[in-house]
């Protein structure tokens, strides 16, 4: 080994170890507390638990609140699936027309995404805007408000992509006599492929790990999402630190596994607008 | 005037965008302007005027809040901007394990910060808590971090910074991928040491990195709600409330015209930070 690869790998250890400390041992406490006895959860300490529990503890969160967190799950994937196909599909229209079509209306399209991705939602006018459609306290309500909140994202992603691909394949398709829904819906949506799954990874996060808006625009018992039954249990599992962080587990697993499998969509789509282009 | 084929792309595409846009966003957005001058209670809105704004203005815990704010954005923007180069110059260099540490290091923005935020308020616990076990083995003795009402916002903001560094990282391993190897080449052969090439070459030329990760922590700093929700609940007292936490409690209290008064300020107050930083970047913008 020559020294620079020597020196490598001694800053490589280093920084292993400070990570370890400052980044892997709070996961590795949530984990552990998860699995420890009521008794021993509530002593705080970083240690091996003397009794592993990890079944008896998953088994009772569930059964919290008459099987609360199932609801909160299915909840939370409804509101989930249904605004990212939402965003997917109205973020590529508008983002195909606007790359597509160089207008007046575009300054006004472009004005309205700086706006979204900016200015922080009006929470109580929106409340009565909800109310006024009978769309407060509905999973349909939650599902536009998301919508509305992620489009900007969107519109941006998918403009940029579009840009990459030719015109030429558009005018094929207009002699070839096809209709414009029908090149946007056959021809362009297939090739939008890499940037949808990057969309769908990173707003699906968003979304799921959404804790502000659920509490504003979707409370009561029967809308409970993932992100609040965490807060529910806070009070309720003051004694029971087991369970508390046994939840904690549970919503982690999700964007672990999505972490796994999707990695490079989600540096793609975190990283969108770092390098000038 | 003759009959044109319609445009392929029409925009009709456009429209369930912009119905779901202007009746969810931007008609809350500009009817929140007239309901902050209102008592309100979602059905009956009376003007008074300024009144909610005066209110704003005279009440200490709102100042506060208004202050928590600035201090709060800064210090998460400031960290995250500096730790994240620093982070992405050490996880770009070779050393080993980098793909592995990125992703540690990555990991917490994925996260639910609800959870986060309780962990911590465990890991954080005065007496108890691993981190104060920790310093005192060192012999240290640690403070109470989320209790102490000199400290509180400052460890809400360490936790934010834990969390959010890793996107920062990641940003700015993408502004250094683009950097061509070639202008570190040259400025080796000009005899540069280390130091100068990351204050000549990088920090220059990873700018447009900078400005997204400057502007998207200051945004994400000034609307910050759920982290310190999790932990301090604006507490101990109005120690680490933030206008996020203020306007939520006003809204719990049935303050609607107030709450909304506070959103029209933290409105302005984003446009006051973020519009000129927008300028000042594109005005120093160097082409190279």
């Amino acid at each position: 080994m020559n020294p620079r690869h020597i020196r490598q790998r001694n800053i490589g250890l280093i920084a292993l170890g400070f990570a370890l400390v400052i980044f892997i041992m709070p996961f590795a406490y949530i984990f552990l507390m998860a699995v420890k006895t009521k008794q021993e959860a509530a002593l705080f300490l970083f240690n091996w638990p003397s009794h592993w529990q990890l079944w008896a503890n998953l088994v009772d969160v569930v059964q919290t609140r008459n099987y609360m967190l199932l609801l909160a799950y299915f909840n939370s994937t409804i509101i989930t699936v249904g605004a990212v196909s939402l965003l997917v599909m109205f973020g590529a229209m508008v983002g195909y027309v606007l790359q597509r079509r160089p207008s007046g209306w575009n300054r006004l399209i472009y004005a309205c995404i700086l706006i979204g991705l900016m200015v922080p939602p009006a929470v109580v006018p929106t409340i009565w805007v909800l109310q006024g459609l009978g769309l407060f306290k509905t999973i349909y309500g939650m599902i536009l408000i998301q919508v509305a909140y992620g489009l900007a994202f969107s519109v941006l992603l998918f403009r940029s992509f579009i840009g990459t691909i030719p015109r030429d394949l558009d005018e094929a398709a207009i002699i070839d006599g096809a209709k414009p829904w029908q090149i946007f819906y056959r021809v362009i949506l297939p090739l939008l492929k890499p940037v949808t799954v990057t969309l769908i990874v990173v707003q699906a996060i968003a979304i799921f790990n959404d804790f502000t808006n659920p509490l504003y625009y979707l409370p009561g018992k029967e809308n409970v999402t993932v992100q609040l039954t965490l807060f529910n249990f806070q009070s309720q599992f003051q004694s029971q630190y087991n369970l508390l962080f046994m939840n904690i587990l549970l919503v982690t697993i999700p964007p672990l596994l999505v972490f796994i499998f999707f990695n490079r969509q989600i540096v793609a789509g975190m990283t969108a607008g770092a390098v000038k282009g | 005037m003759v009959s044109r084929r319609p445009s392929p792309y029409p925009y009709w595409f456009v429209l369930p965008a912009a119905v779901i846009f202007v009746t969810l966003f931007l008609v809350p957005t500009i009817t929140s302007f007239w309901f902050s001058m209102t008592r309100w209670d979602l059905f009956k809105a009376d003007f008074i005027g300024l009144d909610n704004y005066r209110q704003f203005f005279k009440e200490p815990f709102l100042i506060q809040g208004l202050r928590n704010t600035l201090i709060y954005a800064f210090i998460t923007s400031g960290a995250k901007t500096v730790l994240g180069l620093l982070l992405a110059v050490l996880l770009t260099s070779g050393i080993w394990m980098q793909g592995f540490l990125r992703s540690v290091v990555f990991f917490p923005v994925l996260v639910s910060t609800i959870g986060i935020g309780i962990a911590f308020s465990a890991l954080m616990h005065p007496t108890r808590g691993v981190i104060n076990l920790g310093l005192a083995t060192l012999g240290i003795e640690g403070p109470s971090w989320l209790s102490d009402p000199a400290l509180a916002l400052y460890s809400v903001a360490f936790i934010d910074i834990w969390k959010g560094v890793g996107l920062a990282t990641l940003i700015y391993i993408a502004g250094l991928a683009a950097i061509s190897p070639e202008y570190y080449e040259a400025s080796r052969i000009d005899g540069a040491t280390r130091m100068q090439q990351f204050w000549r070459v990088t920090v220059p030329l990873v700018r447009p990195a900078t400005v997204t990760v400057v502007t998207l922590s200051l945004i994400g700093g000034l609307r910050s709600f759920d982290i310190i929700w999790a932990t301090t609940r604006g507490g101990p007292g109005f120690s680490s409330d933030v206008l996020a936490s203020v306007i939520y409690k006003q809204y719990q209290a049935g303050f609607y015209g107030l709450a909304t008064a506070g959103n029209v300020i933290l409105f302005a107050l984003i446009a006051i930070i973020i519009l000129p930083l927008t300028l000042w970047f594109n005005r120093n913008e160097v082409d190279v």
